[in-house]
């Protein structure tokens, strides 16, 4: 289905809509200072807004947190990297060779739903806390998710264009190239956005759970240690970063997609 | 939106080649797995014949009970709870535009929070019970329910709901008649993210404190060594999740059934 993106309003809509989030934003982060300040929940559960803010603040002057960060990073932007590779040359792959998507779509729907924290004792038991284990995990999750959109992506490539491509006797690698990437590269763009948020939610959780280095790590540390307002901190900024994900990704997507007429379906799974 | 494919013309009728052509891939990975692991002598991995031969001692209908019933209960509570709310917080955000423009960064934003980070956060205001799972598993499934739903209600035709408005079809009747109907394909594309956070927030709420569960004996195995038992625990989960994954696809395909009827016939006549 089309997703209308910006609906009218013009310039004039648009910045009373970002006034009207702004206010949203202060509103939720005065509720966040009001409801432990009045004693409705217990400070030490939920510290209010600015002493998160503070311990935000105290976390960007430690040198191991910027090491932390890096580390999170670092396991994400591998992770998706390797997916998005892989993703792409199996989906295209696995549609062009006859036959090979007939074979495989079984296979396919049967590992898709396995779920990638199944894989952490494994993870655990090979690697350790490496990065390596996390990388297994966010590998496994997102590869998926570019997979399956390559592969919807190929399926929509129009039959005349395909035939005419054929009857000018271009070869099947200048087919690729020119008639079938750029019908799937919306599919795949897609794909690429879902990936990158899946890859967190993977890169922090292993860290989480295993213990590998990384914020996930840190904020299991806070946990234990009772450092209640420094764990909020921490998940603010896992957070700000799946933010900044989603909107790094909204963009690369319409930098790429720049030429491409019309907002896509967008092929959710 | 999970878009069924469009069947296609099937250029190789004949069922028994069909049926190759499900069955062939796997039962080729199969074998290939059985004779890899034959003679491994790796602790790690273990030959598939040990773990086919563990399964039935580990996963006893005594155990089943035990874990996997627990689980699937606290799952299934989780996702409930999630579906209502999101559901209906979705439908009010998305039907007034105020509201929607001043909820949206801060949704935004919580959305974008690795869901399995909330499992310390909620640990500390429900403890490490049956509650705190059930909590983690809501928490985390409730946004591309939320989400998916302000997005689908805000698309509903507009010619539609005037239509509607002018035959005096307003209140609960408008939302259960036009609005829920027409955003249903957009929500079941929520539920089904849903459903897949909804299990690794399963296993994982069971993997940090919990007595009993598949998270929790399968993380038990792997402190305990006992690899092939593990290795079985990673099985369960992975036909768990393809079985949920089944029969949300089942239902999907009778609840939306007039919605991808009209969709292949408005392909089939361009």
């Amino acid at each position: 289905m089309t997703r209308k993106r910006v609906r009218g309003g013009g310039s004039t809509g648009r910045a009373v809509n970002a006034g009207l989030g702004a206010a949203g934003l202060a509103a939720f982060l005065a509720l966040g200072e009001a409801v432990p300040r009045l004693g409705i929940v217990k400070e030490r559960y939920f510290p209010p807004t600015s002493r998160i803010a503070r311990a935000l603040g105290d976390q960007f002057t430690e040198g191991t947190f910027w090491t932390d960060l890096g580390d999170t990073l670092t396991g994400w932007a591998l992770g998706l990297a390797i997916a998005v590779g892989a993703g792409i040359v199996v989906g295209v792959v696995v549609s062009v060779v006859p036959y090979l998507r007939e074979t495989t779509a079984s296979t396919i729907e049967f590992l898709r739903p396995i779920p990638s924290v199944a894989l952490i004792p494994l993870a655990v038991l090979l690697y350790g806390t490496e990065l390596r284990s996390v990388l297994l995990l966010v590998v496994y999750a997102s590869f998926w998710q570019v997979l399956v959109q390559v592969m919807y992506g190929v399926r929509d490539v129009d039959p005349v264009a395909e035939e005419t491509a054929r009857s000018y006797g271009l070869g099947t690698w200048a087919r690729v190239r020119h008639v079938l990437w750029p019908t799937a590269l919306p599919y795949v763009m897609t794909g690429v956005r879902l990936a990158a948020a899946v890859a967190l939610i993977l890169t922090v959780t292993a860290e989480l759970v295993i213990g590998a280095p990384g914020l996930g790590a840190r904020i299991a540390v806070a946990q234990t240690s009772q450092a209640v307002p420094e764990m909020y901190a921490l998940i603010v900024v896992t957070g700000l970063l799946g933010l900044l994900i989603n909107v790094g990704a909204r963009s690369v997507e319409r930098y790429a997609l720049a030429w491409h007429q019309s907002v896509r379906g967008e092929v959710t799974v | 939106m999970p878009p069924e494919p469009p069947t296609r013309p099937n250029r190789w009728g004949a069922l028994p080649l069909r049926v190759l052509f499900v069955v062939a891939l796997p039962a080729l990975l199969f074998a290939l797995w059985w004779l890899a692991s034959d003679g491994s002598t790796n602790v790690y991995w273990p030959p598939l014949r040990t773990i086919l031969k563990t399964f039935p001692d580990v996963w006893t209908r005594d155990r089943l009970r035990a874990d996997l019933v627990p689980s699937l209960l606290r799952l299934l509570a989780g996702y409930t709870a999630a579906a209502v709310v999101g559901v209906g917080v979705g439908t009010v955000i998305g039907s007034y535009r105020k509201v929607r423009a001043v909820c949206e960064p801060v949704l935004e934003f919580l959305r974008a929070v690795p869901p399995p980070v909330l499992v310390p956060v909620i640990m500390l205001f429900a403890g490490i019970g049956d509650t705190m799972k059930i909590v983690v598993i809501a928490s985390g499934c409730v946004w591309p329910i939320l989400l998916n739903t302000i997005e689908g209600v805000r698309a509903v035709d507009s010619v539609m709901s005037e239509t509607a408005r002018s035959y005096g079809i307003t209140g609960p009747a408008r939302i259960r008649s036009v609005v829920l109907p027409s955003a249903s394909p957009q929500i079941f594309a929520g539920l089904r993210q849903a459903l897949s956070i909804g299990i690794i927030l399963m296993v994982i709420s069971e993997m940090f404190a919990a007595s009993n569960g598949l998270g929790f004996t399968i993380v038990q195995f792997q402190r305990g060594f006992a690899i092939p038992d593990m290795w079985t625990g990673i099985l369960v989960l992975g036909l768990l999740g393809f079985l949920l994954s089944v029969v949300f696809q089942l239902v999907e395909r009778r609840v939306l059934g007039w919605y991808h009827g009209l969709r292949d016939s408005s392909r089939r006549s361009p």
